[in-house]
C-alpha cells in the first residue's frame, strides 16, 4: 500500500502533538512549575496551535536556505570591500549602536525562549519557542559575522559584550530583557514576542534596515530582513500565545492587558534609541522616525488592537503619549548623546545644514521652534571654545534607565519629572508609563542596576570620566567623542581619496576634564 | 504583591544612602534649560550648606550655559521634590529637608534658555 | 473609520517578484509601496497568497512555506495550510 502524502495539517499534528505524552508518575505541576504562579489559567493546552504549522524537518530546510543566501551575500560584502561603499563614516556609528545594544539582545532572547519553552506545559508553544530559541541565536551569530567586517576598520566594535554589561545607556536594553527574563514564561512571551517584536520591531527591522540598503550596506540590510523574516513567525507566536490566553480563561485578560501597558511602554522607551538612529545617524534617510511611528504604531498597530478589542483588549496605556513624543523623541535623544558623547561607545556630530533642513521638513512644528537653537550653540561652541559636554552625570529613571531627558507630553520645555516613595525611600521616573510599572512591582526595581548611582558608589573602576572608560573597556579619544575629531574619520578619508580640509573641519581637540 | 514571584521575594535596594560614602544623591534640574539633556545627579555631603551648592557645585555643572552669567540669584524660584522652596543658605541640605534622592530645582525668570524657548 | 488594515513585506528581490505580482493579481484591492530593498503590501481585511497563481507565474511546483524565505514581516491572523497563505483580521 503506498504511504499517503500528509497534508500540511496532519504533518504538524503528526509532529507536535502525537510526540507528546501525559505523564504518569510525576505531577504535571513538578513538572512544569512555573505556569501557574502569574495567575494565568490554562485549562487545554492543545488548543495552542502554530498557525504556520511548521514543523522541525520544514524548518530546518527554510533555515538553512536563508543561512546559505544570507553568507553569501556576507561573503561577497568582504571580498568587495564593502565597507568602503557605505555612504559616509558617520553611518558605522550606528552599526557600532545596533552590535553593542541589540545583538546581545538576541542572545539573551535565545536563553529567554528555551526557558520559556521548557515552562509550557503544551507541546505547540514548546516546539515554536524552541524554533525561535534557535532563531535567536542565529540572529547574533549573523549580527557578530557581519559586523566583524567593520571592526577590521572602525574604532568601537572590539568588545560589545562586556560594553552591553557596563556602559550606561546600554543598561537601557539590557535592563529591558532582564526585566522580561526574571518574569514569569507567559509574560516573558508577552513581552518579547507581542508588545516588542509584534508591535515594535518592525520600526528597526524595517525602516532602519531599508536605511542601512539606502545607504548601501548590503550586509546589514541581509542580516536584518533574514532576522526578520524570523521575526514574522515569531510575531506570530506572540499573537498566538496572546489569543490563546485570552480565549482560556476570561480571568486571564486584565493580567495580559497589564503585561501589554507595561511592555508597550518598555519596548517604547527602549526604542527611543531607534528614533535617533533613523533621523540622525543615518546620512540618507528613508523616513523619519515620526512617519514610521505612524505607519507601523498608529497605522498597523491600531489595526492589530481593533482586532483584538473583541476579546476585551485596549490599545496599550499611554499610547498617545507616544504619539505627542513622536515630534520630540529623536532630537531629545541625540541632544544627550550629544551631550554626553564623551562616554559613549560611538562617535556625535552636529547634524549638517542639509541634515538640519530635512528635520526641519519632516519635523515643521518642532524642529526649528525647539531644537535647532540647541544644535547651532553648540556649532557655535565648538568653533570658538571646542566641542562642548555636559560636564555632570545625569539622572535617570529607576525603571527605564534611560536619563531623565523627555519632556511633559504637553510642554516640550518642561522636562518630566515623576516619583514615589517605596519603603522610606524615593525613586523617580521619566513618565507616567515607567511610574506605573515601578508602583506595580517596587521589589523588583528598587535593585535596579543604574549606571550612574553604580559609578558614585564606586563600582565601576573609578570616579573620573577616563577610569570608568577604562571599565568599559573604550579608548578614551578612539572610541569616544567628536566624528570630525575621529580616527574613523581621518581614514575614511583617506581611503576615499578625499582631501581632509580646514574648512570641514572645525573642531578643536577637547580634553575633557 | 510587591513582586510577582514564585515565594516571598524580598530584594535590597541598590542604592540605599550608605552606599554612597558619607554622601547623599542630590538631583538637580535648571527649569527651561535643555541644553544640559536632562537634570544631573550628583553624591553629596548631607551637611553641604546650602551656600556652598549654590557657589561650588551649581557652576560646574552649569555655567557653561550662557544664561548662567545673567542669573539674579534673590530672584530664583526653588523647589525640592515637587514643592516651592525657600532655602537656608546657611543651613545644610539634610537640615532643610533635602535628604538622599531629592530633587532641587530652580528656574531663572527672565531667563528662559538660548532663543526663550528653553535650550 | 474601522482600521483593519493587514500587510506582508517582502525583500524587493528576484524570488519574491512572482509572489508580488500574485499577490497583486489575487487581491484587487492590495496597495504595494516600494522602499528601498524591500515591498510593503497593505490591503483592507485580508491578503492571500495562493499557490496556484504563483505556480502559474514561475512555471514550477511551489509550497506557500517558502515564503519564509523572503518574507520580512507581516501584520494580521495567519491561515496556512497547503493552497494558501491567508493574512486577515477577525475571525
Amino acid at each position: 500500500m503506498a504511504a499517503k502524502r500528509l497534508n500540511l495539517r496532519e504533518k504538524y499534528q503528526k509532529f507536535t502533538r502525537d510526540l507528546a505524552w501525559e505523564p504518569t508518575y510525576q505531577k504535571k505541576s513538578d513538572i512544569f512549575p512555573q505556569t501557574e504562579f502569574e495567575g494565568i489559567h490554562i485549562h487545554d493546552w492543545d488548543k495552542w496551535e502554530d498557525p504556520f504549522r511548521l514543523t522541525v524537518d520544514a524548518y530546518w530546510k527554510y533555515q538553512a536556505e536563508k543561512e546559505r543566501k544570507l553568507y553569501s551575500i556576507i561573503d561577497a560584502f568582504s571580498q568587495n570591500n564593502g565597507q568602503l561603499n557605505v555612504t559616509d563614516a558617520r553611518y558605522v556609528n550606528a552599526l557600532k549602536l545596533f552590535l553593542t545594544g541589540i545583538s546581545p539582545l538576541e542572545y539573551a532572547a535565545h536563553r529567554g525562549f528555551a526557558m520559556a519553552g521548557r515552562q509550557f506545559g503544551g507541546v505547540g508553544p514548546q516546539v515554536a519557542c524552541q524554533m525561535q530559541s534557535i532563531d535567536e541565536l542565529r540572529h547574533c551569530q549573523t549580527q557578530i559575522h557581519t559586523i566583524s567586517q567593520y571592526n577590521k576598520y572602525f574604532n568601537g566594535f572590539h568588545d560589545w559584550n562586556h560594553m552591553h554589561q557596563r556602559v550606561w545607556y546600554l543598561s537601557v536594553p539590557k535592563s529591558f530583557f532582564d526585566d522580561a527574563m526574571s518574569a514569569g514564561p507567559f509574560e516573558f512571551v508577552t513581552a518579547i514576542s507581542f508588545s516588542f517584536e509584534y508591535v515594535l520591531t518592525n520600526l528597526l527591522f524595517m525602516p532602519f534596515m531599508s536605511g542601512a540598503a539606502y545607504n548601501g550596506d548590503m550586509a546589514t540590510v541581509t542580516f536584518g530582513f533574514s532576522a526578520q523574516s524570523d521575526e514574522s513567525r515569531h510575531m506570530t507566536l506572540g499573537l498566538e500565545v496572546i489569543k490563546f490566553m485570552l480565549e482560556q480563561d476570561e480571568r486571564n485578560v486584565p493580567i495580559v492587558q497589564k503585561w501589554i501597558d507595561k511592555w508597550f511602554w518598555r519596548g517604547y522607551r527602549l526604542l527611543s534609541l531607534v528614533s535617533m538612529m533613523m533621523d540622525y545617524m543615518l546620512p540618507k534617510r528613508v523616513m523619519s522616525w515620526k512617519e514610521a511611528w505612524e505607519m507601523y504604531f498608529e497605522e498597523n498597530g491600531g489595526a492589530l488592537f481593533e482586532d483584538l478589542s473583541r476579546y476585551g483588549i485596549r490599545m496599550p496605556k499611554y499610547w498617545e503619549v507616544s504619539v505627542k513624543e513622536k515630534e520630540h523623541l529623536s532630537h531629545q535623544l541625540w541632544a544627550t548623546f550629544h551631550n554626553f558623547g564623551h562616554a559613549a561607545a560611538f562617535h556625535t556630530w552636529i547634524p549638517e545644514e542639509s541634515e538640519m533642513q530635512w528635520l526641519s521638513e519632516k519635523y515643521p512644528d518642532t524642529f526649528d521652534k525647539y531644537y535647532r537653537p540647541r544644535f547651532e550653540f553648540w556649532r557655535q561652541h565648538t568653533k570658538e571654545k571646542g566641542r562642548w559636554y555636559n560636564p555632570t552625570l545625569p539622572m535617570l529613571c529607576q525603571t527605564c534607565q534611560v536619563p531623565m531627558l523627555f519632556t511633559e507630553p504637553d510642554d516640550p520645555t518642561q522636562i518630566c519629572y515623576r516619583s514615589s516613595q517605596y519603603n522610606g525611600e524615593q525613586y523617580h521616573f521619566c513618565s507616567d508609563g515607567c511610574k506605573d510599572i515601578f508602583d506595580d512591582e517596587p521589589e523588583k526595581y528598587v535593585q535596579a542596576w543604574l549606571p550612574v548611582h553604580q559609578i558614585y558608589q564606586g563600582n565601576c573602576g573609578g570616579a573620573s570620566i577616563p577610569e570608568v572608560l577604562e571599565y568599559y573597556h573604550l579608548v578614551d579619544g578612539q572610541d569616544n567623542k567628536e566624528y570630525l575629531e575621529s580616527n574613523d574619520r581621518a581614514n575614511w578619508l583617506r581611503w576615499k581619496g578625499m582631501a581632509d580640509t580646514e574648512a570641514d573641519r572645525e573642531v578643536q581637540a577637547v580634553v575633557n576634564e | 504583591m510587591p513582586v510577582q514571584a514564585m515565594y516571598d521575594y524580598r530584594a535590597t535596594p541598590a542604592d540605599r544612602q550608605e552606599n554612597f560614602h558619607g554622601n547623599q544623591l542630590v538631583y538637580i534640574g535648571w527649569d527651561q534649560h535643555l541644553m544640559f539633556c536632562s537634570p544631573v545627579c550628583l553624591p553629596l555631603p548631607p551637611d553641604m550648606p546650602f551656600r556652598d551648592l549654590v557657589r561650588d557645585v551649581l557652576p560646574g555643572a552649569y555655567a557653561t550655559h550662557p544664561d548662567w552669567a545673567h542669573i539674579d540669584w534673590d530672584a530664583v524660584e526653588w523647589n525640592v521634590d515637587g514643592e516651592p522652596f525657600v532655602p537656608d543658605m546657611d543651613a545644610g541640605l539634610a537640615d532643610q529637608g533635602i535628604g538622599h534622592k531629592s530633587v532641587i530645582r530652580f528656574r531663572t525668570p527672565g531667563l528662559n534658555g538660548i532663543g526663550g524657548v528653553a535650550t | 473609520m474601522a482600521n483593519n488594515n493587514v500587510f506582508i513585506a517582502l525583500q524587493n528581490n528576484e524570488e519574491a517578484r512572482p509572489i508580488i505580482e500574485a499577490i497583486e493579481q489575487d487581491n484587487a484591492e492590495a496597495r504595494v509601496e516600494y522602499a528601498p530593498a524591500m515591498v510593503k503590501i497593505d490591503a483592507p481585511g485580508r491578503i492571500v497568497v495562493r499557490r496556484e497563481t504563483v505556480e502559474d507565474l514561475i512555471g514550477r511546483d511551489w509550497d506557500p512555506q517558502e515564503l519564509h524565505i523572503n518574507l520580512i514581516s507581516l501584520s494580521g491572523n495567519i491561515d496556512e495550510d497547503d493552497d494558501a497563505f491567508v493574512l486577515h483580521r477577525g475571525d
